[in-house]
């Protein structure tokens, strides 16, 4: 198990060399010369050298992969073109509102999952099935941009029930004044992972409920609530390793539905940057929210490997 | 979106057995498909869409990029506007028409490479093992240590909008799971009795890739590509949603959407309307490949 | 025999019906089992034997499943018996193993946790108490080091060893009649002898009743009283088993001795059943095995042969044995 953890730990770490190095590429992906996707165009030419030599982008690209590396290990993500404030700082803030965001739909959209998917299983074959099915087929086939614009069209244009963009005024506090912002980007933000975990449950309790140890259970005189317990801790492994990996995706997926309600998260910062081509914000919004997503994976697999017997050899 | 990596059973631990494909099997197929209406119904709505959108030239009763000011956010039924005009006063039943082209378009042609960039490369990886799967593995792996919509925001961001942009963002978001699952697939299907029986029997690597391997795994990769092509449409759309893709004044169903966000308070009906299409066209792929992947009897 | 009647089966038979096609599982069975006996059902794999034993649980696919006859199994009528009393009897009065241990037990839970569930469940008793009979059920199966046994999961345990925690877990409760679905299958030649003996010697220590489902030969003489064979949902002979063994009187009994290995054959050529069983959802009309019978008249076609006694206890489902009785 301690061989399975330092060996799993060893494998994150080129895997992230590796991610720090794509995103190092988008600057160099992007067309003409990358210096111009760091300094403002105004700056005049001397200015522009001495932050071609600060960013070493006079020497060859591994050496300059290895000055931005350091740079980044140290917290230092460059400025934004637009703003030249430090993007490590902006970036903290957003991500905070963005994982806000993402925690409020995970718990919305995972419950919804667990128990649709569920009901689904257990009345495999029935209207209620076939209801479930439904719905998760509605929503993992959304485009959630589109619903969030049906949902402000409804309840801010229509009812004028909740407010349509924004997070509330200054800090996020857990409070009505700024739920009452949280409610719609999250209720749209849910709907794919509901309709995903749906059928992970669905498909997993199924397949469970197919195996010969279930008929062993039924022979014990094991009852319905009984055989409860063997599914959950069965499909647990599956469901939770799904819902890990889900979590990853709401944190770096929001920018659609964030840039409908103007959520200001990692997502608004990545739209506006795109809009005004501020590529170092590209960069580093796109670093941070792919480290995060390598180290939820880690701790998916990790977690996964603790509470699944099969999977804990060596 | 997320949708991707959530259909290759790599989490559960276990390989689903192949599919073996015996004669007879296609008649099969098509038999189960042909009793399947929810799979008959969307195969007809899709095939309707493409036909309009294929013949929009023809059908449109506008020019989709003629505007004036004088009919701006005009309502359904407006002076032979059947679905009333946009924010500039462009037909919106005509650009539905057009933009349905590069929705359609940007939907499946990443799908398309990836399916034969990433199947040739997850066969070659199951097939050759050792080394060759190792490089081809582990450099996934590096791509899966994003998430996809992120990955596609921001090679498209750092290239630039365009059309041709986002098809090479789209096409590098899905050659990664491509290649899982087709290696998955190759790798079930060559240790297969019957393949190493036709191993030890002499025959060459080419005779058995291509009389017992490819037969027996290309569809199963085709069913999920088709998978894939529901969150294709969402995700360019998506990226059109968001500047990137295509670029005004064309007509493309993101991003008439996020030209008329600011209709929703005026024309709310109308600013949805392309929402729908995207809406309709991705359950209708989804379902018809949940049907092909029964039919098939390709576990998922 | 001696004692109660434990089972009794009549004119029992199980249909699994779905849109596509009825299957006919099951065509109607009789016979009876006595407390401590040993019945063995011996027959190929689609003759229905596994579908008749899982009925005397009702562990057949409920929703799919028709049973009509008539089948009482520890006094209780099986067709009409309520959820409630029925999974009081899963477990306490009647047990089964099955084939493959493997999928059979639930791999996310210890052995001993799944010995104890059976216990707490029947019997009511504290987790810990439930845990000291788990330790002597392994020891009764002769699992070595059972303590440590106990906080194993199935996929640490070799086949052999899974099939005794198996036998473990239907045993907890101390049952009045063990149903055995191939229990030893799926095992190894050397291990298969192993878990048979401990069968029998359980059986017999246990003062158990025991239906035996196998498709070998070997296997039903070892641990049987009687024997039942069964085609195309039908018991086509039964009688003691040594009766059937060195005297069978069907046709098909015969060729499924002809096609076995066993002592004193040597030197004979074995022979073999041509052709394969029929479709259990398109019988014919006459005797199932009259088209693979290599002594089959026009009349075996016409009507299905009906059961002809040869004894108390011994009996076979053909018109040649009519006529030569």
């Amino acid at each position: 198990m301690l061989l399975y953890i330092v060996r799993r730990v060893a494998y994150a770490i080129p895997i992230a060399l590796l991610v720090s190095l794509v995103c190092f590429m988008l600057v160099h992906i992007a067309p003409g010369d990358p210096i111009d996707s760091i300094v403002p165009p105004d700056t005049p030419k001397e200015a522009v050298e001495q932050v071609r030599r600060e960013y070493g982008l006079d020497k060859p690209l591994p050496v300059q992969f290895a000055v931005w590396l350091s740079h980044v290990v140290q917290g230092d993500l460059g400025r934004s073109i637009a703003s030249r404030r430090p993007i490590a700082g902006d970036l903290m803030l957003a991500s905070g509102k963005t994982f806000v965001l993402a925690v409020t739909a995970a718990t919305i959209g995972f419950s919804l999952g667990v128990a649709l998917g569920s009901l689904a299983a257990f009345f495999q074959g029935t209207w209620i099935d076939r209801l479930c099915v439904g719905f998760a087929v509605a929503g993992v086939s959304v485009p959630h941009y589109w619903l969030g614009m049906v949902m402000v069209i409804i309840f801010s244009v229509l009812l004028a029930a909740l407010p349509a963009m924004g997070a509330g005024p200054s800090d996020w506090v857990w409070d009505w004044v700024h739920i009452r912002f949280l409610i719609l980007p999250a209720i749209t933000l849910s709907v794919i992972p509901a309709g995903l975990i749906t059928r992970t449950v669905r498909g997993t309790v199924i397949e469970i409920l197919n195996q010969d140890f279930i008929t062993t259970l039924r022979g014990k005189g094991i009852r319905r609530s009984g055989l409860l317990l063997h599914v959950v801790k069965n499909a647990a492994p599956t469901v939770l390793a799904v819902m890990g990996l889900q979590f990853g995706y709401l944190m770096g997926g929001s920018i659609l539905v964030e840039s409908v309600f103007s959520w200001p998260g990692t997502g608004m910062m990545l739209n506006n940057a795109i809009f005004r081509r501020d590529i170092p914000v590209i960069q580093g919004a796109t670093l941070v929210l792919a480290m995060f997503f390598v180290l939820l994976n880690l701790i998916v697999d990790l977690v996964q490997t603790a509470i699944d017997p099969r999977m804990r050899r060596t | 979106m997320s949708v991707i990596s959530s259909q290759e059973g790599r989490l559960s631990g276990r390989n689903p057995p192949p599919v073996v494909v015996s004669p007879g099997y296609w008649k099969g197929v098509v038999r189960r498909v042909s009793r399947d209406r929810v799979t008959l119904i969307c195969g007809a709505i899709l095939l309707v869409m493409l036909l309009i959108i294929l013949f929009a030239p023809l059908l449109a009763p506008f020019d989709p990029l003629q505007g004036s000011t004088g009919r701006r956010l005009k309502p359904v039924g407006w002076q032979g506007h059947l679905l009333g005009t946009d924010e500039l006063g462009r037909d919106m039943l005509s650009r539905l028409m057009y933009g349905g082209r590069y929705s359609w378009f940007l939907g499946i042609a990443p799908v398309v490479v990836a399916f034969l960039i990433g199947g040739g490369l997850g066969i070659t990886a199951g097939f050759a093992g050792g080394k060759v799967n190792m490089l081809i593995m582990r450099a996934t792996d590096v791509f899966y240590a994003f998430p996809s919509v992120l990955l596609a925001v921001a090679i498209s961001g750092a290239l630039g909008p365009g059309i041709f942009n986002a098809i090479l963002a789209l096409t590098l978001v899905f050659i990664p799971p491509m290649i899982r699952v087709s290696e998955s697939v190759t790798t079930s299907v060559r240790n297969l009795d019957y393949v190493e029986a036709a191993r030890a029997t002499g025959a060459g690597s080419r005779r058995l890739v291509r009389v017992h391997v490819l037969p027996n795994v290309l569809g199963p990769i085709f069913v999920y590509a088709t998978t894939l092509v529901s969150v294709s449409m969402i995700l360019a759309s998506g990226l059109s949603f968001l500047g990137l893709g295509v670029k005004p004044p064309e007509a493309e169903w993101g991003l008439m959407l996020n030209t008329l966000r600011t209709a929703i308070y005026t024309q709310p009906l109308l600013a949805t309307l392309p929402g729908v299409c995207i809406f309709t066209t991705s359950v209708c792929f989804n379902l018809l490949s949940d049907g092909l992947r029964s039919a098939m009897d390709v576990r998922a | 025999m001696s004692g109660d009647i434990l089972v009794r089966a009549r004119d029992l038979s199980i249909e699994f019906v779905s849109p596509d096609a009825t299957v006919q599982a099951v065509n109607g069975v009789d016979f009876d089992l006595a407390e401590k006996e040993a019945l063995c059902i011996l027959g190929e794999s689609g003759s229905g034997k596994s579908v008749t034993l899982r009925s005397l649980l009702r562990l057949n696919p409920p929703k799919k499943t028709v049973m009509s006859g008539s089948l009482s199994v520890c006094g209780e009528d099986m067709l009409t018996i309520s959820d409630a009393k029925l999974n009081s009897l899963r477990g306490r009065l009647v047990s089964m193993i099955f084939q493959e241990p493997m999928t059979a037990l639930d791999p996310v839970f210890t052995i001993g946790r799944q010995i104890a569930e059976t216990i707490i469940r029947h019997e009511g008793i504290s987790r810990g108490e439930a845990d000291r009979r788990a330790l002597d059920l392994l020891e009764l199966v002769q699992i070595p080091s059972a303590k440590r046994r106990l906080a194993a999961y199935p996929h640490e345990l070799s086949g052999g060893l899974r099939q005794r925690a198996m036998i473990a877990i239907a045993l907890s409760c101390r049952p009045k009649l063990l149903l055995a679905d191939e229990p030893t299958t799926a095992l190894d030649a050397t291990v298969q002898i192993q878990v048979l003996l401990l069968l029998h010697k359980l059986q017999q220590e246990l003062g158990m009743g025991i239906i035996f489902v196998t498709h070998d030969l070997g296997v039903a003489g070892e641990i049987a009283d009687r024997i039942a064979v069964m085609y195309a949902g039908r018991f086509v002979e039964e009688g003691p088993v040594r009766d059937v063994m060195r005297q069978p009187m069907h046709p098909y009994t015969r060729g499924l001795l002809g096609a076995t290995v066993h002592a004193g054959m040597r030197g004979k050529r074995l022979t073999t059943i041509p052709g394969a069983p029929p479709d259990l959802s398109d019988l014919p009309p006459g005797c199932a095995f009259a088209p693979r019978c290599s002594e089959a008249t026009r009349s075996c076609t016409a009507d299905v042969p009906a059961l002809h006694k040869l004894g108390p206890e011994r009996g076979a489902r053909c018109v040649l044995v009519e006529d030569a009785a």
